[in-house]
Formats: C-alpha cells, sequence, structure tokens
C-alpha cells in the first residue's frame, strides 16, 4: 500500500517538472512551433522514437557507446590508479600527464578523434574513453588512498592472497567511490557522445539531433534529446539501487544534517 | 634462541625514516632480545610511545627490522610473511570490524584467508559468537553493536582462527572499567583453555599483573628493563612486583 509520505515524495519530486512542462505549454501557445512547440508534438515524436525500431536502433547505438567508452575509461582508469597507488613513481610521472589530459576539451579529442581514426565507432570509442579516464582514474586513486590503514593492517594480518585481499577489503572499501564515480562521468560521457555524434557519426542521438536541427524541427530535437536524458535517469535509478543494496551496512543517524 | 622459543628476538632494532625535512630518523625499537615459549603469557608493558605497538607490529610480520633477527615458531615473520597464516592471530587496539561485514562475517574472515569451506566457517563462527555471548546478534552489523560487542566480535574473530600465537594490542583500553575488566578475564580464561601462547601489550601495570604469568617492562626507545615470571599468589609478592614495576617506569 502506498503511504502518504510516498505520495509526498513523489509528489515534491514530479512539481518542478509539471511546473516547467506547464510553463513550457504556455509558451508554445504564444511562440512559433519552430520556438516552442507543444508538448503533444513532442510527446508524438518520443512514441515514434519507441514504436521504430530503425529510430529506436539509433538510441541504442548512443547507449551503446556511452556503456563502451565508460567501461573502457574504468578498466584503463582502475589500471592506472591501481598502478599509481602501488608506485610512487608511476604516480609522479602520470599524474601531470593525466592533469594535462583534463584540460584539454572534448572538442579537441572529437578534431583529433576525425585526424586520427577512421571508422565511427573506433573515433567514438577513442573520445568517450580519454574524455573519462583521468577522472576515473582520480577517482579510483582517491578511494584506494582513502581505504582506513587500521582496515587494511588488519586484513593483512590474517596474510591474505593478493585475490582475497582484493575481495574482502579492497573492493568493498573503494565501491561507493566507485558508484559515484559512474554516476558522475555517466552525466558527462551523455554531454560529450553527444558532441562526438554531431560531429564525427553517421548515426546515434548526437546525429539525428543535426538532423533535427538542420530542419528547424525542435519537437523532434527535444524528443530525441529526451531519449538521453531518459538513458542517464535509468541508470542512476539502478546505480541508486544497487547503492541502497550494496550499502545497508551504513549506519543512519536520525536527525539529519 | 632457546629450544623452546615459540618468539624470538635478538637484539632487534627498529628505525623509523624522519618525516619532516631536518628532523632525525626516529628508533622505536632499541637492540631488543626477547624469547617468549610455547604457552606463556606475556604481558609487555609500557609508557604510551615506547614502542610496544612497533614489537607487536614485528612479531606480526607487519613491519621488518632495521637490525637484529625476528622469529616466530623459527620463520621470519616478514620474508615468510605467507608461510604463517593462520598461525598468528591478532586482536587490536580498537575492534577493526570491516563495516560491510556482519558480525559473522568478520568472524569468518581468517577462516576465508585459510580456504575453509563455507559450512565449516559458519560452523566456527557461530561457536565463537555463542561462546562470547553474542548469540542472535550472527546478522549485526558493526554499527548495531556496543564498544564490548564489537571487541567479543574480534576476539572470536582471533580465536575462529585456531591460530597458537595470540597477540593483542590493548584491546580492552577503550572500554569502560567493568566491561573490560570482565573481557579480560574471558579472554585469559580462554587462552589458558586453548592453550595459546599470548603476546599482550599494555600500558596498565593492573592489567599486566592480572593477565600476565610473565611481564616485561619496556623503556622508550624499546627495550627490555625488567622481566618478571609471576609465581606465587602471596600479596606481598605482586605488591612488591608492582612497586618494582612503578619504580622502571618512572625511572
Amino acid at each position: 500500500m502506498i503511504t502518504r509520505s510516498a505520495l509526498m515524495r513523489l509528489a515534491q519530486v514530479l512539481a518542478p517538472f509539471v511546473l516547467l512542462a506547464v510553463l513550457w505549454q504556455i509558451a508554445s501557445f504564444n511562440f512559433p512551433k519552430y520556438l516552442f512547440p507543444s508538448l503533444v508534438d513532442v510527446f508524438t515524436h518520443i512514441v515514434a522514437i519507441f514504436s521504430s525500431w530503425t529510430l529506436f536502433s539509433e538510441v541504442l547505438a548512443t547507449v551503446g557507446r556511452i556503456t563502451a567508452g565508460l567501461i573502457g575509461a574504468f578498466v584503463g582508469g582502475a589500471m592506472i590508479a591501481a598502478l599509481m597507488f602501488r608506485y610512487r613513481a608511476v604516480d609522479r610521472f602520470l599524474t601531470p600527464i593525466l592533469n594535462f589530459f583534463q584540460g584539454i576539451p572534448a572538442l579537441s579529442w572529437v578534431v583529433f578523434a576525425i585526424i586520427w581514426f577512421h571508422g565511427t565507432e573506433a573515433r567514438i570509442f577513442f573520445i568517450m574513453t580519454v574524455t573519462s579516464l583521468p577522472a576515473f582514474t582520480f577517482q579510483v586513486l582517491d578511494a584506494l588512498r582513502g581505504m582506513s590503514k587500521d582496515l587494511v593492517e588488519m586484513v593483512m594480518s590474517l596474510r591474505p592472497t593478493r585475490v582475497k585481499m582484493l575481495r574482502a577489503m579492497i573492493l568493498p572499501a573503494i565501491l561507493p567511490d566507485i558508484l559515484t564515480a559512474w554516476k558522475v562521468n555517466l552525466g558527462n560521457a551523455s554531454r560529450v557522445v553527444v558532441v562526438a555524434e554531431l560531429v564525427g557519426a553517421t548515426g546515434g542521438i548526437g546525429y539525428e539531433l543535426l538532423q533535427q536541427q538542420q530542419v528547424f524541427d525542435m519537437a523532434g530535437a527535444l524528443a530525441w534529446t529526451l531519449q538521453l536524458v531518459f538513458f542517464v535517469l535509468i541508470t542512476q535509478r539502478v546505480i541508486a539501487f544497487i547503492e541502497q543494496r550494496a550499502f545497508r551496512y551504513r549506519a543512519v543517524s536520525e536527525r539529519a544534517l | 634462541m632457546t629450544q623452546q622459543a615459540e618468539i624470538h628476538f635478538d637484539r632487534v632494532t627498529k628505525w623509523f625514516p624522519a618525516q619532516n625535512e631536518g628532523a632525525e630518523p626516529f628508533r622505536a625499537v632499541d637492540g631488543l632480545s626477547l624469547d617468549i615459549t610455547r604457552g606463556e603469557m606475556v604481558a609487555l608493558l609500557g609508557k604510551t610511545g615506547c614502542g610496544k605497538s612497533t614489537t607487536f607490529n614485528l612479531i606480526a610480520g607487519l613491519l621488518e627490522p632495521s637490525e637484529g633477527v625476528v622469529r616466530v615458531q623459527g620463520l621470519d615473520p616478514f620474508s615468510n610473511f605467507n608461510d604463517l597464516r593462520g598461525k598468528i592471530a591478532v586482536v587490536f587496539q580498537n575492534d577493526r570490524l570491516l563495516p560491510w561485514r556482519t558480525a559473522i562475517g568478520n568472524v569468518e574472515l581468517g577462516l576465508e584467508m585459510l580456504n575453509k569451506t563455507a559450512t565449516e566457517r559458519r560452523e566456527v563462527a557461530q561457536f565463537w559468537l555463542s561462546r562470547l555471548g553474542l548469540s542472535g546478534h550472527e546478522r549485526d552489523f558493526p554499527h548495531a553493536l556496543s564498544g564490548g560487542m564489537r571487541q567479543r566480535v574480534s576476539i572470536a574473530r582471533a580465536f575462529a582462527t585456531d591460530a597458537s600465537i595470540l597477540l593483542c594490542d590493548e584491546p580492552f583500553s577503550s572500554l569502560d572499567e567493568i566491561t573490560g575488566q570482565r573481557l579480560r578475564e574471558e579472554f585469559a580464561s580462554l587462552v589458558r583453555e586453548n592453550g595459546k601462547t599470548a603476546v599482550f601489550i599494555t600500558h596498565s601495570i593492573n592489567e599486566a599483573l592480572q593477565i600476565g604469568q610473565r611481564v616485561v617492562v619496556m623503556t622508550r626507545p624499546a627495550r627490555i628493563a625488567y622481566d618478571v615470571r609471576l609465581g606465587g599468589d602471596a600479596k606481598s609478592a605482586q605488591e612488591e612486583i608492582r612497586s618494582r614495576i612503578q619504580d622502571v617506569l618512572a625511572a
């Protein structure tokens, strides 16, 4: 049974979106369609995307690119972070390089990728990986450095193998930071993928946005943008669910901060 | 090294590098020689900062001596680290329970390192939790347990591996007096019942006299200043030892 407080929480979440939708709809009555299309038009486009496999496969292509890029960046970043954590010299050598990489705008990477690579997928995978890798590296490195020395020593006193140390201590200790890193990088990656597809692809949400811009179809542009937003929201919910299950050991104070 | 020595220190010195520029390296242990025989319950007593915990970490193999030799059951605990798996159990000053594991999960930790089966782990962990009065709390996470209960879980974790050597670093110092006293008594009787060799680090004279069959008093940097076996129960003898220890510590 849905409780009154659950309904209140739902209302609090929905209220700003309802307000935004109402304001948009009012604007659509007073401005031309190419500036503020009716929400009905936007909804029709969304339904069309979901109903046509050809269109929906464009959404899946973008989702696949984000996922592949983030996995590549995470695996690479985690390995580099482990080396930096283990070897001081590697840390000293790589930190300035990673900082330098972080300063390069995503759009520059898009240009480099177009020059360096021929295939669309290779270009986008490279862009997605190289833009998320430094952040993942620093986040995993911080998580490793933040592990409790007391707990590490306690587990070490039991003389674990490397695999057991990883399973019993390291992974559970850094998991909260890893999930936070995924949440942050997911948002960034969804923005970068659109830029990459806009310039360097012949399919995907970014490419479709370019098509809508060329015909001044604001309803279509919004519908495609919302596909990406839906993906990010669904993924964030999945991560939140994992957090809820995995971190139930955390004590919760009755008095909020 | 005496033949039966379970733990052997021969002129062991431990230096730590200077933490700040211009500072001198720090010598925590200075030429320490000590033999502890099998089944002995030894209290290492000294003031705060006298190198007791460094000595403890040298026995546990978590630190390497700068000079001298450390042997545990004839092995170098630092370089033969894995060979001593399951032979040394440690109870730390604070409970050091993994917050993401339940009480029973924490007790099972050491058994996991020894590749015990899940059933065996569960049975042994359950036994030790109930032996320490924690039946009904197996599924509780550490944050839901009191300080005394958490320390009991950490004692259960140490006993569960059935290691022949127990190292204890002031495990009851953070507990209130009554809980500490009760746990101390339980701990001492468990050590005796199970025939363990125990090294108990403390800065409390009362605790050392209560728990140790032998008291080793250390001065700073860690070096033996007084080493006494507590033979009889005669109150006058105990008082004499206490007075001697107080003199050594005050010197």
